[in-house]
């Protein structure tokens, strides 16, 4: 059985699974899909109340929670939408321009 | 074996009882409603045990047979129509996502003006879904058509859904002998659906029809046209399958007396009665008629097609359908695309008839007949593409 990370885009039409069908779970984290964002969140900790409020609006689950406090984001699945920063009431969320963080 | 006196929509629901399938995503509309009416019978009377869905439209009734087969359980549906165009969109999520579904399509004439009566405008504008599509000339074809659609579309190396058409009314509610297989014949000669993965398959969690980028539909669009390629080959499998437990015998189209014809006539379903009447009467008085009856049109038989007319002088195509091409009917297009390999070609032409239930008779099909006559000896083809009839202001002069 073909596994998700032996297909890439270069794997004739032969090799792949029929329809496109994904023989198991937790493939999201071999592919990058952040690299569209075209705006960034930064997040400025020394704000932030750990109130959790950002992390079940983030439709990508791109913010990692660990032992009660949120990290950084994680960028690779992050699309820059912008909702952390609409529901974060402490200002600790900050949108930039373009797709990278600076 | 048992003879008795069915529709063809109580014949489809008698294979459907006999199969015994796992989901039907069940919703009624004119001329199929028969169909899940006379199985949820069956399912009351205990006779199956299939989980027997009823949904709001057709939308959801084929959403609930993508998502019963993608979870492992052989599922079916039925619907004529306007409830096939609402399911338009589902139908190519079945078949990209290689979901062997089968549909009864009892073909009904697309809305508007709003029409109940039969021609194909239905299921030739779902042709190029992906979908195998058989066509019954009588009740004894859609029975058999539809007991033989899960061995071809379940078939690993095809995986594709199937859809049995039948005329609407013409052959849905018109009452025939008919000839039933037993019933564990049936279901032998179908057998269990395997497919090797499914999402309740607890081994391994399977993701069904994932956002496919530019760098992969195409290889997936292959994939499901090598498919549909290779099933003309398992179609003629399972019919020597079945000639085998029934005794008739099944090919991607019928030849009727077509072994020396110069004329012939290409058309599908029960127009096929009819047009064989006017051969045989044609026959009688000299003039060497034959008809070809579609039976599969996707996958298009082009190829035998075209040597099946090879030695033809003259061959009209006649369309239960239109298609709004400005060229012809689909049934026409295929048929010319066909013959263009041929070194030798015949003349051509294209006749649109039968439009939602206009009656067709055999002195209609002998006109045909004798307009191709007159082609191959003047060698005037004429107009290429015509209707027949339609009421005329010609006519009445």
């Amino acid at each position: 059985m073909i596994r998700a990370k032996d297909i890439n885009e270069h794997t004739p039409w032969q090799d792949l699974t029929p329809g496109g069908e994904i023989y198991e779970p937790g493939t999201a984290r071999d592919f990058d899909t952040g690299t569209w964002r075209t705006n960034t969140p930064v997040f400025i900790e020394e704000a932030c109340k750990h109130c959790m409020l950002c992390i079940p609006f983030c439709p990508d689950s791109a913010i990692p929670v660990q032992d009660g406090k949120r990290l950084g984001f994680n960028y690779m699945h992050c699309k820059g939408c912008g909702i952390c920063e609409q529901v974060c009431p402490f200002v600790a969320i900050k949108m930039v321009a373009g797709g990278v963080a600076i | 074996m048992m003879n008795k006196c069915m529709s063809g929509n109580e014949a489809v629901a008698y294979a459907l009882m006999q199969i015994n399938p796992d989901v039907m995503g069940a919703f009624p509309i004119t001329p199929s409603t028969e169909i899940p009416e006379y199985f949820a019978n069956y399912v009351a009377n205990g006779q199956v045990n299939t989980e027997y869905v009823t949904v709001e439209s057709e939308h959801s009734s084929m959403s609930v047979c993508i998502a019963a087969q993608a979870a492992g359980a052989r599922s079916v549906c039925a619907t004529s129509s306007c409830g096939l165009a609402l399911m338009y969109e589902l139908l190519y999520v079945a078949a990209s996502c290689r979901l062997p579904i089968t549909l009864a399509c009892v073909n009904r004439a697309l809305s508007g003006p709003i029409n109940i009566n039969h021609d194909y405008s239905d299921s030739m504008g779902a042709r190029d879904a992906g979908w195998i599509q058989i066509y019954a000339e009588n009740n004894q074809e859609a029975y058999d058509n539809f007991i033989m659609a899960m061995p071809i579309g379940e078939s690993p190396s095809i995986r594709l859904p199937v859809m049995t058409c039948m005329d609407g009314f013409i052959t849905s509610h018109a009452v025939e002998n008919i000839e039933l297989l037993d019933t564990d014949v049936v279901r032998n000669f179908v057998g269990e659906y395997k497919p090797e993965n499914y999402l309740l398959k607890k081994e391994n969690p399977l993701a069904v029809g994932p956002y496919d980028i530019s760098a992969y539909y195409m290889e997936h669009k292959v994939q499901e046209a090598e498919s549909m390629k290779a099933a003309k080959a398992r179609i003629k499998e399972v019919a020597a399958r079945f000639a085998k437990i029934s005794g008739r015998s099944y090919s991607l189209f019928e030849e009727y007396r077509m072994e020396d014809a110069q004329y012939a006539i290409v058309l599908m379903g029960s127009t096929a009665g009819t047009a064989k009447a006017a051969v045989d009467k044609l026959r009688q008085e000299g003039v060497k008629a034959g008809l070809i009856k579609i039976r599969v049109f996707r996958p298009f038989p082009g190829e035998e097609l075209a040597q099946a007319l090879a030695n033809t002088r003259a061959v009209a195509v006649m369309d239960k359908s239109e298609g709004f091409s400005g060229n012809g009917g689909p049934l026409f297009t295929e048929t010319r695309s066909a013959l263009y390999d041929l070194k030798d070609r015949p003349y051509l032409i294209d006749i649109v008839f039968g439009l939602g239930g206009r009656d067709i008779k055999i002195e209609d099909i002998e006109k045909v007949f004798l307009r191709l006559a007159n082609i191959a000896a003047s060698g005037e083809l004429g107009p290429v593409y015509t209707h027949l009839g339609q009421r005329s202001k010609e006519d009445v002069k």
